[in-house]
């Protein structure tokens, strides 16, 4: 290395070392490189995890058996060979010198720097449970479900079935009804393992939704196979005659080979704490993506804190990573904070949540928000919603001052894309709001029937033939599809209007005889005044 | 029958009738199958690449032509208003009939004789020559143009003015698809197989294509899949005519089709789609392609083109279905190519088709609808800057022996690669561009991208010679403007949308004073001192046409004009008179690559050129309508299809329009960095709220191509026509718009 850092400065390089392998530090790098055709700067990347950058996002897929550990890979180890950097894997950052610009890695080895990135991610919380862990170890059937080896022993446990001397698993309590328990339970339950979700509060994945939602979501999942247990607390996790069972505080006993605990996330601070680091939950970082606290040290992801938010999602921590990468190579951008989306990866859940989805109904005046003192002008606030619970959906949609400022689309909601549109853009909401839960209801009834046509009304767009113009013809004498078409073309491009040009001749022709024969009822009912009545060789067109 | 028809829709300009036998062609006549039958003409449309088989019937004087629709594979009889209406551009009173010239472009046109103005044309291109090099004259081609005028302008520009700077429209239309299809296959032919093989097929992903607007009768065969309970599923920021009769339509964000068909691949894998044996053993780069489309999970897709996770499920399902069953077929057309990333776009629907293993399978594969009458042909030929007959490369060794041995020239003086269309454009008149320009079946004030632009860099031209039929935006700014033949007063060959090459046969004599382009470039290359090599006659420049394409990849030797008529059109390649040319692609599970294996080139999906913000708050789109032809430099003048749709329109959400104080009818003005142009608000909501569509056929204040963006695909050169950032103003005061076609300011 020694002979690596007199390299770089001899060729003036720049040397940034990148902490963490996770979905952030490997999309910085990338963008880096993106930005530095030159190779202007000399890269390190330290990974504490042994395995090539995977995408984190799609572990649930892999425990759904829908991919493969290999399927997951995102960046090849060649490609940070042909690119020159400086890749470590399986190799721990130990400390920090920011005075001599340099880390210290587990393999004793100093590492220095003109750029420092902390993509340090965050790990599992698992919270002190009787016979679930003994202090940082985890019980032997506790798992957590964080990393690609998490995912590996999982499946590793749930591939051996129920051989439970072969240590497989029949039936598994997840303990946290949130985004990652779901994804895994759902997964799970698919293999078809036995799951229940144990969650302490009252509402599944209660940050993102109201207790309706949690209630039609816990339904969905019950119908997948997945039990659901709230405002449950687990007491410890035991064994009895031989079986691992959960105690909760009542006393209830639920038979678990396997306890995946998904209590959330802690940021992986320590590195920048012991280097006196301003950090709060996470390490403190500005719109450049820069330490509060040392400008040659810089934070991205799970670990970073903008503006007091600690982001747990991918989306935010690629924006960073693309402002940073910027903020090292001289380019403008800023990151201003990210509008979240969540969206729950589970075959046969279609779930998206953003933004306040806990706002209630408001008293009439629709106003909400703090706006006594005259500060502000108060905010006009309207709440959405269509549920159907039996089927498992539900739809709310917050909208303050003209903007869709929340949204839960549970149940597989057509407009969930236009929703998360004009949430991420803060574009207006349409005019009318029923656009926003039911699509197209703007042009439900314009399917009129062909005889309700108006003239002007176009009928064949290939020929730009008005009803009207048809109407014409047959009062001209055209008394068939193909007459109609030897006068004005109609039906003679696509052929997709022969329908409703048959609607409108026999209403024509209908109304002709009515009128000619003076004898109108009888004979009315006598003509066709459905398309699928006329005889098909009425319809024959020439060519 | 003939009283019926009433509508004063086909009454000429000048009032008389138009002589239209509307009644007569729709008479219960059957399909005419002879080429001649009764004195009838058997030919195809003057417009789209769908190249409608149609009779033409002239009546003695040949005052009237009756146009009637042949059952013929593409159209099955069908013909939209356009093509019924295509021969009352024979007998319009605006058509061309002098050759004019002007000393200076603030005169006003005189008439003078050929032999006057082709004298100009060459003491022109002589002085500019001279004094500036070979290649300060440049040529301006047209994907309309037959196949044989297209070859004879390549070898006009590389062997009569050894310029290398020619290129053509086309690079407006398929240049993406183009250069995703060569990357991928080693070969570009639109489709792989005949259309009536699409109706077979079970389900059919449209990107970014409106056949129920720009080719009518292609419905026939998209319906025919839906009707026997197959998938039609139409991926478009607007809900099209044709997506309103598709089963799923995705309305994506503008510019976001990369996105879509990197996340349709991620549920390909993810759902167990992939044909593992195909790619194995068919195909090289899947591992590169996946590492790509594995961040492109289906939920980020969906918040970056806000087509529904459960809607990219079910396209992925309608594919594997359909290919289990009958076939599954992706094409792309201009929504999809017209990108500063339209390669690449390409390139990830190919890829999709590669990984489902489509292309090789009956009623399967990947696709392109070219647009243009010839855009299929007029690529393939030499008209491109880089490229030589057969589809050979002009920077490859040994295509330029071939090419050089059928011309008789020595090698070396064939030019090498010259600009792309749109850098050509922007080289005009500058100190090292070209100072002389040739335009062949082009209108390119009004289709290249800030179009305003392009009428200044002519300005600045020495000398600007347009080939029209009629006195277009463009011919209206040039110096020497020549009459040309048309259609239906040609004979010559059009390779359509199938890669099926088809007879165009002459039915009318041209007007007195009008030529062919043919003699016209026969002409110039006489006064240049090439007076062989140059025929006149398009049977002689089709069987040079064939031994240049011997070998190439469109390799038309073995197709002969005898075989188009007794064969409904040959198509290529075709290196044999005694085979029959190839119909269907890949059936033998070969490519024709080094290795024969197909390409799956990793591409990443990134943002459009001009995203929109606070001062260009709105997207706009571009594209056709049903009654008119790219520029409308002939649709324009049919007055039954500008009585249909008279001038342009700016299709806009009653959201949008709301906030705007625009009602249905008012005139906006749409206003880019570039320039602006005004149209007439027709309030739907089958557009986004936050996307605003205006067609590109009108000129002057009408022409949305002021405002578009001419950022380029780095490979195929192609402008980013169908997205950038504009505002909406409404118009108060009706403007001094031009009305409808009455561009002939200038003319004498």
């Amino acid at each position: 290395m020694a002979h690596r850092e007199e390299q770089a400065r001899r060729h003036g390089a720049e040397r940034v070392v990148v902490v963490g392998h996770g979905m952030a530090g490997t999309r910085f790098v990338q963008e880096l490189r993106a930005r530095d055709r030159e190779r202007r700067f000399d890269v390190t990347v330290i990974g504490a995890e042994p395995d090539a950058a995977y995408n984190r996002v799609l572990l649930s897929s892999v425990l759904a058996g829908k991919l493969t550990p290999t399927d997951v890979e995102m960046v090849p180890s060649a490609w940070y060979a042909a690119e020159d950097v400086d890749l470590r894997l399986g190799v721990a950052v130990e400390h920090i010198d920011r005075k001599r610009q340099r880390i210290l890695t587990d393999q004793g080895e100093y590492i220095g720097y003109d750029h420092l990135v902390l993509a340090t991610g965050s790990r599992a919380w698992v919270p002190p449970i009787e016979g679930a862990v003994d202090g940082d170890e985890l019980d032997r059937d506790v798992a957590v479900f964080r990393t690609l080896q998490d995912c590996r022993a999982i499946m590793d446990r749930v591939d051996r079935g129920a051989d439970e001397a072969a240590g497989g698993i029949r039936r598994v309590v997840v303990l946290g009804g949130g985004l990652l328990g779901l994804e895994a339970a759902r997964g799970l339950a698919g293999r078809g393992v036995e799951v229940e979700v144990v969650h302490a509060v009252d509402r599944l994945m209660e940050r993102q939704l109201d207790a309706e939602a949690g209630r039609v979501l816990a339904g969905t999942l019950r119908s997948l196979g997945v039990q659901v247990r709230l405002e449950a607390q687990v007491r410890a996790y035991d064994e009895v005659a031989g079986q691992r069972v959960v105690v909760l505080d009542d006393g209830t006993r639920i038979a678990a080979d396997l306890l995946i605990v998904a209590c959330g996330v802690r940021p992986n601070t320590g590195l920048a704490r012991a280097a006196k680091l301003a950090v709060e939950r996470g390490v403190v970082v500005n719109e450049r993506m820069t330490s509060v606290s040392d400008p040659r040290i810089h934070a991205i992801g799970e670990c970073a804190q903008y503006d007091g938010q600690v982001y747990g999602l991918v989306a935010p921590a690629w924006e960073q990573a693309g402002v940073l990468a910027d903020t090292l190579t001289g380019g403008g951008s800023v990151y201003s904070g990210s509008r979240l989306v969540t969206r729950l990866k589970a075959q046969d859940i279609d779930l998206a949540a953003m933004g306040e989805t806990d706002v209630d109904d408001v008293a009439e005046g629709s106003v909400a928000g703090v706006a006594r003192n005259g500060a502000r002008a108060a905010d006009r606030v309207e709440v959405l919603r269509f549920a159907d619970p039996i089927r498992g959906t539900y739809q709310k949609l917050v909208i303050r001052n003209d903007r869709v400022t929340g949204a839960i689309m549970l149940g597989g909601a057509e407009t969930v894309g236009t929703v998360t549109q004009l949430f991420d853009r803060v574009a207006l909401a349409p005019a009318d709001r029923r656009a926003l839960i039911f699509p197209g209801i703007a042009d439900a009834g314009l399917n009129t029937a062909p005889a309700d046509l108006a003239d002007d009304d176009l009928v064949c767009r290939c020929n730009t033939v008005t009803a009207g113009q048809i109407r014409h013809a047959c009062a001209d004498g055209a008394g068939t599809v193909a007459e109609v078409a030897m006068c004005t073309r109609a039906t003679t491009g696509c052929g997709g209007c022969r329908d409703d040009v048959v609607g409108i001749v026999a209403a024509a022709t209908s109304a002709d005889r009515t009128a000619g024969d003076g004898d109108g009822a009888d004979d009315a009912l006598s003509v066709p005044d459905r398309p699928d009545d006329v005889d098909a060789n009425l319809v024959e067109v020439p060519a | 029958m003939q009283g019926i028809y009433r509508s004063g829709n086909m009454t000429d300009v000048d009032g008389k009738s138009a002589a239209h036998t509307i009644a007569n062609m729709a008479a219960e006549t059957p399909v005419v199958d002879a080429r001649l039958q009764n004195g009838a003409v058997e030919t195809h449309c003057a417009y789209c690449a769908l190249q409608c088989g149609m009779s033409l019937t002239v009546d003695g004087g040949e005052s009237s032509v009756e146009v009637a629709p042949l059952d013929f594979p593409t159209n099955r009889g069908g013909l939209c208003q356009k093509g019924w209406t295509s021969a009352d551009l024979l007998r319009s009173p605006r058509r061309l009939t002098s050759p004019m010239i002007r000393d200076s472009r603030s005169e006003p046109f005189r008439e003078v004789s050929w032999d006057v103005a082709l004298d100009v044309v060459a003491d022109g291109i002589r002085s500019t020559q001279a004094k500036h090099g070979n290649d300060a004259v440049a040529v301006f081609g047209g994907g309309g143009l037959t196949n044989e005028k297209a070859y004879q302008l390549g070898k006009f520009a590389r062997v009569a003015l050894r310029t290398s700077n020619i290129d053509y429209n086309g690079r407006y239309c398929m240049s993406s698809a183009a250069a995703a299809s060569n990357r991928a296959f080693g070969i570009d032919r639109g489709l792989p197989f005949p259309l009536p093989d699409l109706a077979e097929s079970g389900a059919v992903l449209v990107m970014g294509g409106n056949v129920a607007e720009t080719m009518p009768p292609f419905m026939q065969h998209l319906n025919a899949v839906r009707d026997a309970g197959g998938d039609v599923i139409v991926a478009d920021p607007r809900r099209t005519a044709t997506a309103d009769q598709a089963t799923l339509h995705l309305q994506l964000m503008p510019g976001t089709d990369l996105a879509l068909a990197l996340g349709l691949l991620h549920i390909v894998v993810a759902d167990g789609h992939v044909d593992r044996d195909y790619i194995t053993s068919r195909t090289t780069g899947f591992d590169d392609v996946w590492r790509v489309a594995t961040q492109w999970w289906p939920e980020r897709v969906e918040r970056v083109t806000g087509v529904p996770v459960a809607a990219q499920r079910a396209t992925v399902r309608a594919l594997a279905t359909g290919r289990a069953g009958r076939g599954a077929v992706v094409l792309t057309a201009r929504g999809a190519e017209q990108h500063s990333k339209g390669t690449d776009t390409v390139t990830a629907l190919i890829n999709l088709s590669l990984a489902l293993g489509l292309p090789g399978r009956p009623h399967s594969g990947y696709g392109c609808i070219t647009g243009q009458g010839n855009g299929q042909g007029g690529r393939e030929h030499g008209q491109k800057a880089d490229q030589l007959p057969g589809y050979r490369k002009i920077d490859d060794p040994a295509a330029r022996a071939h090419v050089a041995g059928v011309w008789g020239v020595p090698p070396e003086t064939l030019p090498g690669p010259g600009r792309s269309a749109f850098e050509l454009i922007e080289s005009l008149g500058t100190e090292h561009g070209p100072r002389s320009l040739l335009v062949h079946g082009s209108n390119l004030v009004v289709s290249s991208p800030r179009s305003h632009r392009v009428a200044d860099r002519l300005a600045a031209l020495d000398q600007l010679v347009v080939c029209d039929l009629f006195m277009s935006e463009t011919a209206a700014l040039a110096d020497v403007v020549l009459p040309v033949t048309q259609w239906a007063e040609e004979d010559g060959t059009m390779t359509n949308l199938e890669g099926r090459v088809i007879r165009r046969r002459a039915a009318v004599q041209p007007p007195p004073g009008v030529r062919t382009e043919l003699e016209v470039m026969a002409d110039l290359a006489a006064r240049l001192g090439r007076a062989d090599g140059f025929s006149a006659d398009p049977r002689v420049v089709f069987d040079e046409l064939r031994r240049a394409s011997a070998g190439g990849v469109a390799d038309y030797s073995g197709i002969t004009w005898e075989r188009i008529d007794s064969e409904d059109g040959v198509f290529w390649p075709c290196p044999s008179e005694d085979a029959p040319g190839r119909s269907r692609l890949f059936t033998d599970g070969m490519f024709p690559t080094p290795d024969g294996r197909a390409r799956l080139v990793a591409v990443d999906h990134r943002a459009i050129a001009e995203e929109v913000d606070t001062d260009y708050p709105v997207y706009l789109t571009t594209g056709r309508i049903l009654q008119h032809y790219q520029s409308g430099a002939q649709t324009r003048r049919v007055p039954a299809l500008t009585d249909a749709a008279a001038e342009p329109y700016v299709d806009i959400h009653p959201d949008l329009a709301a906030r705007h104080g625009m009602a249905n009818g008012d005139l906006v003005r749409i206003v880019s960095r570039r320039g602006d142009a005004v149209g007439k608000a027709r309030l739907t909501t089958a557009i986004r709220a936050d996307t605003v569509f205006m067609p590109f056929h009108w000129g002057g204040e009408q022409a949305i191509n002021r405002v578009t963006n001419a950022a380029l695909d780095p490979t195929s050169k192609m402008p980013e026509f169908k997205v950038c950032a504009v505002q909406l103003e409404r118009v108060d005061s009706q403007p001094a718009m031009e009305p409808s076609g009455a561009v002939v300011a200038g003319q004498a």
